[in-house]
């Protein structure tokens, strides 16, 4: 449906790309882009600062404390020309920096190998959790939203809007652990931990199981997937989708209150109409801004749905390295969530400026 | 509001006029009150910080007091919500638990508070380089999800409940910092910091008596909003292992500490968590309910 949108706000009267107006909007996005890609890169540089002096932090011997209490002399010293930290600060960051922007994300302590190469599975479980947990906040969220608009002050409003509240207040960690009681060994219904099958694995290409078990032609194994990633998937959507709903439904009531909404029913039209057309594509824009910040916080929930479900991503990832104090491993993953965090915001930026043709960025 | 001071009839002496003159906070507590959802809010809120602080004459046993004997007894008359996998009172644990997290709630944002404020002021007093300094570094902050932030902070400090205070609210810092800095650049352009400033009234002065004064009802509505993200994220760190060690009857650690036996007794898992919901929901409430109150403005 989005796409749609952002291809209209181009488009001029007749539904052509064309016309002075075009030209201008094509423009001032451009520029927008351009200044909010250069306004990047303070933040970036700074993000890579905070992650650098984690490490750096560490109070005592860094190095000590990694390797433990019994570590020898001759370890530590290792250790600490190991991660550079016999250098002042400036070079060791400026090492850093240029590490990263080749791809370096450090070794990791346990395995000794490069984070970079073992990130990528890991990353890739924790986007689909997202992905699918995103997908329920909104179409849950969005709709609940509309409808608690349209009946406002009915017992599906308050109902919605009770659960909503209820969601919002929801520690996930929590919800998860009721789940798995519940439905998985009460019930018997879904896996309580795991993303598949693993007696009868599949091939792992993208890293996106809904995705190889299909490339595989296993369609078992694929609903297999899907029965791992329904509890964790709306442990992790509550919040979500708890303030898109609340956010929809205030977005919505005020557009319904507006002129052209009146002009739209006396027309005749019907309600269906005026509500999911009319009214609902001029309540998108506050909507898209908050699916677009929450599903970057959905990347930072991940630990904790992760740790309940045992879900093979990446907060299992850092969290296994805090318990291992695997440092590097850390970093980096903290850093590549903050990193799409940021990147997601962009996008969402873009995409506002993108379909709300009375923005004008000078 | 002014409305009110006009609606006297002007036949009354100008001090009876003046004691009708309502102040901002009763107006507030006035539409405050009729919002029952907000009532209800500040009802949870109350019940809870009462909870915490008599803890130690409510609380049927200790929160530490070991009994393996009665290890994993359902909820029954004695132990209301059961005891746990060293026989301790899970009511008991409850009870001083909501000491720690509604401390930490409070003192972290008031923490987050102070800092953010005073940074915020500056940013948006002195203006140039020094806001762009704040703002940016702001900027950096926001850009980590706050959990995750959290968990870095604490994973280098080490964990304890301390430090996922400190961590809790250094995460919280930007938000209050941007307010007051928005605050400070609408109030700056007002006339009555004009006429302070002719007068030759201080910096120092100024910001004490006219900013902070007007920067206070935004202050309260995110505050009580934030003290409800404060108590998840403590209760999160505690359930990763980051923050309160054993035996703090910690809300998230008893979670942790208790999901192994969840087939066995699950009461013991249950309790902390609708605990932890509550508090947290109450603070949402009355927030909600604050802001509707004191700050139409924020409102949306």
């Amino acid at each position: 449906m989005l796409p749609g949108f952002v291809m209209e706000a181009f488009q001029n009267d007749r539904g052509r790309f064309e016309g002075p107006l075009f030209k201008r909007r094509v423009i001032v996005l451009f520029s927008y882009t351009v200044r909010r890609l250069g306004s990047l890169i303070p933040v970036l540089l700074g993000m890579a600062f905070i992650v650098f002096m984690m490490i750096r932090a560490i109070p005592g011997n860094p190095a000590q404390v990694i390797l433990g209490q019994q570590a020898t002399e001759e370890a530590v010293a290792a250790m600490t020309k190991e991660l550079g930290l016999d250098k002042p600060w400036f070079i060791q960051f400026w090492d850093y920096l240029s590490g990263l922007l080749k791809g370096d994300l450090g070794v990791s302590l346990k395995t000794n190998s490069p984070v970079s190469e073992e990130i990528g599975p890991y990353l890739m479980a924790t986007i689909e959790l997202a992905l699918i947990a995103m997908i329920i906040a909104v179409v849950i969220g969005v709709n609940a939203g509309i409808v608690s608009a349209w009946f406002q002050n009915s017992w599906f409003d308050y109902v919605a809007m009770v659960i909503a509240l209820i969601g919002l207040s929801m520690p996930i960690f929590w919800l998860g652990l009721m789940e798995q009681y519940i439905i998985s060994i009460q019930w018997d219904l879904l896996p309580t931990t795991g993303r598949d099958n693993i007696r009868d694995p599949v091939e792992a290409i993208t890293g996106l199981y809904l995705i190889d078990t299909l490339m595989a032609g296993r369609v078992d194994q694929f609903f297999e997937v899907i029965k791992h990633l329904i509890l964790p998937g709306i442990a992790l959507a509550t919040i979500p989708m708890a303030i898109i709903a609340r956010m929809t439904r205030s977005s919505m009531l005020e557009v319904m209150r507006s002129d052209f909404i009146r002009t739209a029913r006396a027309k005749g039209m019907k309600m269906f109409w005026v509500v999911y057309k009319h009214s609902f594509k001029n309540a998108l824009i506050p909507v898209v801004t908050v699916i677009g910040l929450q599903t970057g916080l959905l990347l930072g929930g991940a630990i904790l749905t992760e740790n309940i479900f045992g879900w093979p991503g990446i907060g299992t990832y850092i969290y296994d390295a805090i318990l291992s104090r695997d440092y590097p491993v850390i970093q980096s993953g903290i850093l590549v969530i903050a990193f799409l965090f940021v990147m997601i915001n962009l996008v969402v930026d873009l995409l506002y400026a993108a379909i709300d043709p009375r923005i004008k960025y000078k | 509001m002014p409305e009110i001071a006009t609606n006297t009839p002007p036949i009354l002496p100008p001090k009876e006029a003046e004691e009708k003159v309502i102040s901002p906070w009763k107006e507030g507590w006035k539409s405050f009150r009729k919002n029952k959802v907000a009532i209800v809010g500040l009802g949870i809120v109350s019940f809870f910080i009462l909870i915490a602080i008599f803890a130690p004459v409510i609380a049927p046993y200790s929160f530490d007091g070991q009994k393996l004997s009665d290890k994993h007894l359902a909820p029954s008359a004695e132990h209301w919500f059961g005891t746990d996998e060293f026989g301790r009172d899970i009511l008991s644990r409850v009870i001083y638990g909501s000491r720690i997290s509604i401390g930490v709630g409070f003192l972290s944002v008031a923490g987050s508070v102070v800092v953010g404020s005073f940074l915020g002021i500056i940013a948006g007093y002195y203006g140039r380089w020094i806001d762009t300094i704040i703002s940016r570094i702001f900027d950096i902050i926001l850009a980590f999800p706050s959990i995750l932030l959290a968990i870095a902070v604490v994973a280098v400090l080490g964990p304890s409940l301390r430090n996922a205070l400190i961590a809790i609210a250094i995460v919280n810092v930007p938000i209050f910092g941007r307010l007051l800095r928005s605050r400070v650049l609408t109030v700056k352009e007002e006339e009555y910091v004009t006429a302070a400033k002719a007068i030759g009234m201080g910096d120092g002065r100024i910001l004490l008596h006219h900013v902070l004064p007007n920067s206070l009802a935004p202050i309260i509505v995110q505050g009580t909003l934030a003290i409800a993200t404060a108590i998840i994220e403590c209760a999160a760190l505690g359930f990763l292992g980051l923050g309160a060690q054993p035996p703090a009857p910690e809300w998230g650690k008893m979670l942790a500490d208790s999901r192994a036996f969840i087939i066995q007794a699950p009461w013991t898992v249950l309790f902390p968590g609708l605990a932890i919901m509550l508090t947290v929901l109450g603070f949402n409430l009355m927030g909600d309910g604050l802001r509707d109150a004191l700050d139409p403005r924020m409102k949306n």
